[in-house]
């Protein structure tokens, strides 16, 4: 159990701040309602469309790019850390492994799936 | 470090980098090249295939030393067993990609990524049957499957193949998720994923206990799913019959047969001492695959779904097979898959062949009259489905004969029995199709409407290869038992 | 240290929700979350092994495992996105054409 007694005051105090703020913004601060206020929030930036609209598929499409490349950079910390045991054998290895990405990435600028019209 | 670098060994996995050079090839001649290259994509990934052949034939020694050699750390295995099953898949493979050239120029679809995609699969299987540690041949199976996902919805347009590839897609990966948990399973319980230190581990520990009991039924779970095994069957009629139809036949003949060769391998290498365990669960499976596949197939309308039916059936065999386990069980899949692959993809080409654009023509009625408007087609048809129920002079009548009579030989009786019965059944839904061709007239109306597939030569040549093989397979068996005794794995 | 068997139950029960959820829910998108849920299980079994046979193999298991899992991603939801277009709909209950 004593490995999990400062987890557990780390996670009260975390609440206890938590609820603290509400509580006391609703005791103590103003209330002025106006139409700006009560918009969603978007980073302080006034709203342009509303958020229910439908978006293009392709920002779908991209994201779908963006997990593919990026997930592969698993692979490079390994040898990152690595880097000095492997050598040039390791750099190699690994130039070949980024090589054939970029054969990937070729592949999808020129078929034209990063056009956005 | 000194050992990690000479476990490198580049020629061990030749053939694999001939593909790998030749698929990503065609990816950037896809994206560079003008676009009166278009037809070359084919035979380019022919000349992939081809090369992989002569290596897999050569590498590393001839076929009559049986070396057995290590490389990677462990992780890699060349030895007569996998390079079998990989001249198996690169005749599949092969026999595929020249029904497809056909086909895709009549779909408007003469796509590179068709050919990689395809190239990728192969690899992936070969992976499987070289993988000697369970997180290879696991990366083996993601391989193929992800591509075969693509491919089964690769006409986007029709919306039964989006749906096949939505089925297979979720279906496939919910079992792959059996097979991962099976393999964390084993490896916490042995502490190791290469198979030779399983057998080492459960052979020292007597009795692996509970944990490795359950992960070895999670791999038969996972395994079942890709082999496309009765109770675990349920997507293969609907993928079959809404995928395209040399994507099915690729899918029919080489997945299944690298499916086989992981779970034999995995199965015999690395879990022998839990046979007691794994003969009951998979005598069930087999029957079970036996008959629901026949019995299913005996009423169905549509030829692709008919097949479908008839290759889970074909399972059951080979599992029937698996069961005898030793020397003349493992002798008998690989024989089985040759014939099986030869006959399947060779009745799924006269399918492509007939079917016309866009798929129209895939019903059992399509065929009535065949006999007399295309005697040749008529004719290997004919003779794939002969073979396919076991008729002989067949492949696939000699490959039933090896695996009914290793079942009997190893004490398997009643499952011979079981699986001769089937086999009666099987003949009538085969011969329905025959005598559709043969003795009953078209319907003339409907023969108008749909321009039927020219031959082509890629196509002939796919059918006459596929022929051959099935009449040498049931004419001169000897030459390929020789090969087949040859490869069976060592079993510790 | 928290006992091997606390982080098993966790996966297995993980893995569990996983099934339910592939058997049961209609829309593709979420089955598919059920088999991540799975294929997640799975990792942090391996995880756990791996931390408790004092190796690291198993957590270098884990990160082929997330690539996979990646390009399972991508390669299932263009299938939806693909089906979509031709079916209108992702609920795996209304597509049918399929049967027999």
């Amino acid at each position: 159990m004593n490995e999990y007694i400062s987890v557990l005051i780390m996670l009260f105090l975390a609440a206890a701040t938590a609820a603290g703020m509400i509580v006391a913004t609703s005791l103590i601060g103003p209330k002025i309602e106006f139409a700006d206020k009560m918009e969603p929030f978007e980073c302080g930036e006034s709203q342009i469309v509303s958020s229910k609209r439908r978006f293009s598929v392709k920002f779908y499409l991209v994201a779908l790019f963006f997990v593919i490349f990026d997930i592969e950079a698993v692979f490079v910390y390994p040898w990152a850390v690595l880097f000095k045991d492997l050598g040039w054998f390791g750099f190699v290895e690994m130039m070949i492994f980024i090589a054939i990405l970029t054969i990937g990435l070729i592949y999808v600028w020129r078929r034209g799936a990063l056009e956005w019209e | 470090m000194e050992q990690v670098m000479s476990s490198i060994n580049l020629s061990a996995i030749a053939p694999e980098l001939i593909l790998v050079v030749c698929s990503l090839l065609i990816l950037l001649i896809q994206s560079f090249a003008p676009i009166r290259l278009k037809g070359w994509y084919g035979y380019v990934s022919l000349i992939g295939v081809v090369g992989a052949v002569a290596v897999v034939l050569t590498q590393p020694q001839s076929f009559e030393l049986r070396a057995i050699e290590y490389s990677f750390n462990g992780m890699w295995v060349v030895d007569n067993y996998c390079r079998f099953f990989k001249l198996i898949f690169l005749l599949g493979t092969g026999l595929t990609i020249l029904i497809s050239i056909k086909y895709l120029d009549n779909e408007a679809m003469q796509h590179g990524e068709y050919y990689a995609l395809i190239i990728f699969a192969t690899l992936g299987m070969m992976i499987m049957s070289s993988g000697a540690e369970l997180i290879t041949i696991f990366l083996g199976v993601e391989l193929m499957s992800i591509s075969l996902y693509v491919l089964a919805g690769y006409t986007r347009n029709r919306m039964i193949s989006n749906e096949a590839a939505l089925k297979y897609f979720l279906l496939g990966s919910f079992a792959t998720c059996f097979l991962l948990y099976g393999i964390a399973l084993i490896y916490g319980s042995t502490g190791t994923t290469s198979i030779p230190a399983i057998a080492k581990f459960i052979a020292g520990a007597g009795f692996g206990g509970p944990t490795i009991v359950m992960g070895m039924a999670l791999l038969v779970i996972g395994f079942g799913f890709k082999t496309a095994s009765v109770p675990f069957h349920m997507w293969a009629p609907d993928v079959y019959e809404g995928a395209p139809a040399p994507v099915t036949a690729f899918m029919s003949a080489g997945p299944k047969a690298a499916a086989f060769a992981a779970f034999a391998r995995i199965f015999m290498e690395a879990l022998p001492s839990l046979q007691t365990n794994w003969t009951m669960l998979i005598w069930v499976m087999a029957v079970l695959t036996m008959s629901v596949g026949n019995v299913i197939a005996l009423v169905q309308e549509n030829i692709k779904r008919m097949l479908a039916y008839s290759s889970i059936a074909h399972a059951g065999y080979v599992l029937v097979a698996f069961l005898s386990a030793g020397e003349r069980g493992i002798s008998s899949i690989l024989y089985y898959m040759l014939a099986y692959t030869c006959m399947n993809i060779g009745a799924f080409a006269v399918i492509t062949v007939l079917a016309g654009k866009g798929e129209q023509r895939v019903r059992i009625a399509d065929f009535r009259g065949l006999g007399y408007r295309h005697p040749i087609a008529a004719l290997a048809m004919t003779l794939f489905l002969f073979s396919l129920a076991g008729i002989p002079p067949t492949g696939g009548f000699m490959g039933k004969f090896y695996i009914f009579s290793a079942a009997i030989k190893e004490g398997f009786v009643g499952l011979a029995i079981i699986g001769v019965i089937n086999s009666v059944v099987s003949v009538y839904y085969y011969l329905r199709v025959t005598v559709a061709m043969y003795m009953q007239a078209p319907d003339t109306a409907a023969e108008k409407e749909i321009p039927v597939t020219v031959f082509s030569p890629a196509l002939v040549i796919a059918i006459f290869i596929s022929a051959y093989g099935v009449l040498s397979l049931g004419l001169f068996p000897s030459t390929y038992l020789a090969m087949v005794k040859l490869s069976f794995l060592t079993l510790l | 240290m928290v006992p091997l068997a606390y982080y098993l139950i966790v996966s297995a029960l993980l893995f569990c929700l996983g099934v339910l959820g592939v058997l049961t829910r209609r829309n593709s998108i979420v089955i598919f979350m059920s088999i991540e849920l799975m294929l997640n299980a799975a990792n942090l079994g391996f995880v756990a092994f791996s931390h408790f046979l004092g190796g690291l193999d198993g957590q270098l298991f884990v990160f082929f495992i997330m690539v996979v899992a990646a390009a399972e991603v991508t390669v299932g939801l263009a299938v939806i996105v693909a089906l979509y277009r031709n079916w209108d709909t992702i609920f795996a209950d209304r597509i049918h054409l399929l049967k027999g």
